[in-house]
């Protein structure tokens, strides 16, 4: 059946039915085409996605105090909750197992200024420990190190868009610049992928913010650094002992919703895993849409085909042919056009995907790609379902009487 | 080379049946040329079709060159149309996207001949039937006698025992029917059975015999004697 001779009768065919080839070539070739690109774009919105939610670290709590709103141990409810140094201290002792590092936050919106040009920006007081948090990149110059808490200097890492707001083109390293009055000298420079706001702030050592505020030892929030081994069933059961632990200390009751709160990424994250997944399940069923699409549109021309060929099949059949080598003309034919275009389609759905890159990053739309493997198994599924579409009315077409074939017109 | 005994052949038209043969009963020898005659509705193009396995009877027997015709599935009636039969149509049926050479090797491809073999034999008969120099030309650039010639050169390229011809001439004017004619009395000079299908009274006196279907019987079967359609042709 698949001798050469075969082939040659079938390229021949081809090659005398243009139109007929086009047609059918084209309708799965932009099957193909249309489910690479929406795969595509699917995996380019999640790409997106992640991008926005996955910019900062995932094994980090954010612990937050705030009003009690109920009364305990003699307590009144409306006392305000503060962390202070000694917090710090008190975590890092009681949790060695699951701590990785902590920092302090102490968030304040000053006036920052150098030479004529000043502006507002958000300084955070913070230690070493809170660029693995945020994944803060240094472009040049140095992050704080230990050795600004301890000496409680006055260095300060700016972000990108504030050494461009400041110090337009020039060179901020070792400059002096204004935060709130005081004069800090700049040590660092860094990026953060987190988008324009997280790259507009200035970080400062806490232990200098707390020497400016009256020698305070007053921190606003915690960051906690969990071992990402302990994986989300320890971070679970870490973020309810911290809870169960800042409570005590801090006579909280227990069954307060407020006093005391730890955002845990590690839950937001799983939310984000699922919102990730039905991303992917709704481009999945798109995309399986498509592919029904394009066997319908197979099934059609199929028949179409053997229709306009009933005469011509007749003539054959009287001839000589027999309904199997009918059958495998027309089948034959059919996978072989299939086939080509299929991956005609497919390249060219890659190609377009792999030449956007960036270029549809306001739709939301990032680096759109198909892993080369779904792009094939789906091309193979087109060519079986379309050899499926094309035996039904092949056998047909070989079981119709030669007489009634050649009446056709 | 044919015989049929007691052929029945009825058609159903919704609730009622037409009888089209009513029982026929004839034999051709080898090296004949037969011309079977009727009015239109008379049986004769069912007969062909009998012949030429084309469709099936219902009831009597039918035995082509000593092998009994019955119980045909599609595979085995076609192997059989290609090994006896040649066939040549009113409208040529001819496929239109073939060359004329094309389309004379087709009954070969079907009998697996390899390709060079298929084109030399298939420029044979072109040649037999004097289209050699047109082997490359699609049938819409041939004349209807000349596709007719095609035709028949396609019928004879499998070699069959029996060429079936339906109304061959009755797409054409006279002249080219008699060179159309000429051809298959040439054909049949050489030894080969020939059944032609005509309701031309001049057409069939250039047979040998004459069947004639009236009404699903056969009234009449004569041999006659045979005018040759080279003096109408120059």
């Amino acid at each position: 059946m698949l001798n050469r001779d075969n082939w040659k009768e079938i390229f021949e065919t081809i090659q005398k039915n243009k139109l007929r080839t086009f047609l059918s070539g084209f309708t799965v070739a932009l099957g193909i085409l249309i489910f690479v690109v929406l795969f595509g774009f699917g995996n380019g919105l999640i790409n997106t996605f992640d991008d926005f939610f996955g910019n900062d670290a995932t094994n980090v709590f954010y612990v937050f105090p705030s009003r009690t709103t109920m009364p305990y141990k003699g307590y009144k409810s409306n006392r305000v909750i503060e962390f202070d140094n000694s917090d710090l201290a008190d975590i890092e002792k009681n949790f060695p197992l699951f701590l990785e590092y902590i920092s302090p936050r102490i968030t304040r919106q000053d006036t920052v200024s150098y030479l004529n040009e000043s502006n507002s920006y958000r300084t955070l007081g913070v230690g070493p420990a809170h660029q693995f948090s945020e994944m803060t990149i240094i472009m040049k110059g140095r992050y704080l190190n230990s050795q600004d808490i301890k000496n409680k200097t006055k260095y300060a890492v700016i972000g990108r868009l504030v050494e461009e707001d400041l110090f337009g083109a020039k060179n901020s390293l070792g400059k002096y610049i204004d935060v709130g009055g005081s004069s800090f000298k700049v040590v660092g420079v860094f990026q953060d992928d987190g988008g324009d706001n997280e790259e507009r702030i200035v970080y400062i050592p806490y232990t200098t913010q707390q020497l400016i505020e009256k020698n305070t030892d007053k921190i606003g929030q915690i960051v906690v650094g969990f071992k990402p081994q302990i994986g989300y069933a320890g971070a679970m059961a870490f973020d309810k002992s911290l809870d169960q632990f800042i409570r005590s200390k801090k006579f909280i009751n227990p069954k307060d919703q407020n006093g005391v709160f730890i955002r845990n990424v590690a839950d937001q994250l799983k939310q984000n895993q699922q919102f990730a997944r039905v991303l992917q399940i709704i481009v999945g069923f798109v995309a399986f849409g498509t592919i029904i699409a394009g066997i319908i549109g197979i099934s059609n021309i199929m028949v179409f085909v053997v229709k306009e060929r009933t005469k011509e099949l007749g003539i054959r059949k009287a001839l000589g042919a027999t309904p199997k080598a009918v059958i495998g003309t027309i089948l034959l034919e059919s996978v072989f056009i299939t086939t080509v275009s299929g991956f005609i389609g497919m390249l060219i759905g890659i190609i377009i995907l792999s030449s956007l890159g960036d270029k549809l990053k306001d739709f939301f739309i990032t680096n759109p790609y198909i892993d080369t493997s779904v792009a094939i198994s789906a091309t193979f599924v087109l060519i079986i379902f379309g050899a499926i579409a094309g035996y039904v009315p092949a056998r047909r077409a070989a079981r119709i009487k030669p007489i009634v074939a050649l009446r056709d017109e | 080379m044919i015989e049929i005994k007691d052929l029945h052949k009825s058609y159903k038209m919704g609730s009622n049946s037409l009888h089209v043969l009513k029982g026929l009963n004839f034999s051709i020898d080898e090296g004949e040329l037969v011309a079977i005659m009727g009015s239109s509705g008379s049986g004769k193009s069912t007969l062909l079709n009998i012949l030429g396995m084309l469709d099936e009877a219902d009831s009597g027997s039918y035995t082509l060159d000593g092998v009994p015709i019955k119980d045909l599935n599609e595979t085995k009636a076609a192997k059989y149309r290609n090994k006896f039969l040649g066939f040549v149509f009113q409208s040529f049926n001819l496929i239109n996207y073939k060359s004329a050479m094309e389309n004379v090797a087709l009954p070969l491809y079907y009998q697996k001949v390899p390709r060079k073999e298929r084109e030399e034999k298939a420029l044979k008969y072109l040649a037999q039937v004097g289209l050699k120099e047109w082997a490359t030309h699609l049938p819409n650039e041939l004349s209807g006698g000349q596709k007719q010639r095609v035709a028949i050169a396609r019928a004879m390229a499998a070699e069959p025992k029996v060429l079936l011809a339906d109304e061959p001439t009755g797409a054409l004017d006279s002249k080219t029917s008699y060179e159309v004619m000429d051809l298959i009395q040439n054909i049949n000079d050489k030894g080969n059975t020939i059944l032609v299908v005509t309701h031309e009274e001049d057409i069939a006196h250039m047979c040998k015999r004459i069947v004639h279907l009236k009404d699903g019987v056969i009234v009449e079967d004569k041999k006659v004697e045979q005018v040759r359609a080279a003096q109408y042709v120059k």
